[in-house]
């Protein structure tokens, strides 16, 4: 059996190609990325050029309506990435990519420069806590490195002038994005470096995309911000923008204006403090003083007269005290008298008369106690509390 | 003598105020501190009283020096 063959014109071919490719939605709304190479713009305003990458090419044009768009101009090498919708251009036969609208791809290779040169200076040690030096409290100049026009320089005068008007403010105008910047940021630290003229410099600028802030991520700003001799605080764009000068610098302020108050003390502060300080002066003398004085007044006589009075007082209580002890004293001894008195009255020979007792004496007076003392016939006197008798013995 | 930054009479003041405190000055010394003290303070307030704005813009002459000019103010 024969196997069927299918033979078709090449139109037909062709064709049957498109309508399969077009039936595909993946094709019809695509983005591609690539390098471009033989970029042509015709006189027409139609513009042709191939896609590449490491491994294939693909053709691809821009009619004039679409091309008008374009914010950029393109060219031989330019990474973009191209919308549109890959179809067959069936007269000659080949298969391409329409483009609506295309765009640089260049912020992947923006990121990836950053990175690289991160992690170089990082290396180096330019980050370095070691080489960061102190802001300087008082400073009677500040430079300040930036566009001269636009909200970053006018935060940046606000702040100081409202906090410390003190400082003069040294305005370096510079360019802070596109060519000429980083040159110009340079000779802005080099120049405040070389002449000396200020002592705490800010650089920065206000808020942009990564391509904006760019000249911050250069090589030659970030060496020229480590070689400063003086002090560099970095405010560039918003709060969550951290640029390569940031991380050199001696201080990253979030934002223009707080570069500014850390570049200034507040001058409400400061009055504030001088109180303090006269307050502490005040009290510590007066504190000495007053201990002085007291002590003083201890050392010095007192008027004589105050004296006198004081020790006439303390004699006046002596001398009561003294009277007191003095009767307690008498009273005693009169208490022992009479009880001496009654002790010897209890013993009196004449209480033991008034008893009944009597006491019997020999005519010398000598008292007869015993016995002995008596014999018959013998006389004797007989007392008894009111006579003396006369007696014999029987 | 050379009339002292603002920065040299603060911190002189601060030093004073501390010797002062610390106590272990003769009266005599701690009288002639508090006059100083009271000297500097009233110097240091004079210069924030007094303090106008300064804000000068830099500009190259055509023959490319620098100069400072006042500022004209921000557009």
């Amino acid at each position: 059996m024969e196997e069927e063959r299918v033979i078709g014109t090449v139109s037909r071919v062709n064709n049957y190609i498109k309508r399969l490719l077009d039936s595909k939605p993946v094709l019809n709304n695509i983005w591609v990325k690539g390098e471009i190479s033989n970029y042509k713009r015709h006189s027409s305003g139609h513009i042709y050029l191939t896609l590449k990458d490491e491994g294939s090419v693909l053709k691809a044009v821009m009619f004039r309506a679409a091309a008008s768009s374009l914010d950029f101009e393109p060219a031989d090498g330019t990474m973009v990435v191209a919308h549109g919708k890959i179809s067959v251009y069936e007269a000659g036969g080949s298969y391409q990519l329409y483009i609506e609208d295309m765009t640089l791809d260049g912020i992947g290779d923006l990121y990836r420069e950053f990175e690289k040169l991160k992690a170089k200076l990082t290396e180096e040690g330019l980050f370095d806590e070691q080489f960061k030096k102190p802001i300087p409290k008082f400073p009677k100049t500040i430079g300040v490195a930036t566009a001269p026009t636009g909200a970053a320089v006018r935060d940046i005068i606000n702040v100081i002038t409202r906090r410390y008007p003190m400082a003069e403010i040294l305005i370096y105008p510079t360019l802070v994005q596109g060519v000429g910047a980083k040159e110009s940021i340079v000779s802005a630290i080099e120049y405040f470096n070389a002449t000396k003229s200020c002592d705490t410099l800010i650089v920065g600028r206000g808020g942009g995309s990564i391509e904006d802030l760019w000249a911050f991520n250069e090589e030659c700003v970030a060496r020229a911000i480590f070689a400063s001799e003086i002090p560099i605080i970095s405010a560039v764009g918003h709060e969550t923008d951290f640029t390569i000068a940031d991380f050199v610098a001696d201080f990253r302020a979030p934002t223009p204006s707080a570069a500014a108050e850390v570049s200034v003390p507040a001058s409400d502060e400061l009055y504030r403090l001088l109180d303090i300080y006269r307050g502490h002066m005040n009290k510590s003398v007066t504190v000495r003083i007053d201990g002085y004085r007291r002590m003083l007044s201890r050392l010095t006589p007192r008027n004589p007269q105050d004296k006198i009075n004081e020790l006439s007082q303390k004699l006046d209580m002596r001398i009561q005290t003294l009277e007191q002890i003095y009767k307690l004293n008498i009273n005693e001894k009169k208490r022992k008298i009479a009880e001496s008195c009654a002790k010897l009255d209890a013993l009196s020979p004449l209480k033991t008369l008034t008893r009944g007792y009597s006491i019997p004496t020999d005519g010398t007076g000598r008292v007869l106690r015993k016995k002995s003392d008596f014999v018959k016939d013998m006389e004797f006197t007989l007392k008894i509390q009111d006579a003396d008798i006369d007696c014999i013995v029987k | 003598m050379a009339v002292k930054t603002f920065e040299e009479s603060m911190t002189e003041l601060e030093s004073i105020v501390t010797k002062l405190e610390a106590g272990d000055v003769t009266l005599d010394d701690s009288i002639a501190l508090f006059e100083e003290g009271i000297k500097l303070a009233k110097n240091c307030q004079k210069k924030l009283d007094d303090a106008e704005k300064k804000v000068k813009l830099l500009t190259t002459t055509p023959d490319g020096e620098i100069i400072a000019g006042d500022f004209g103010g921000t557009e």
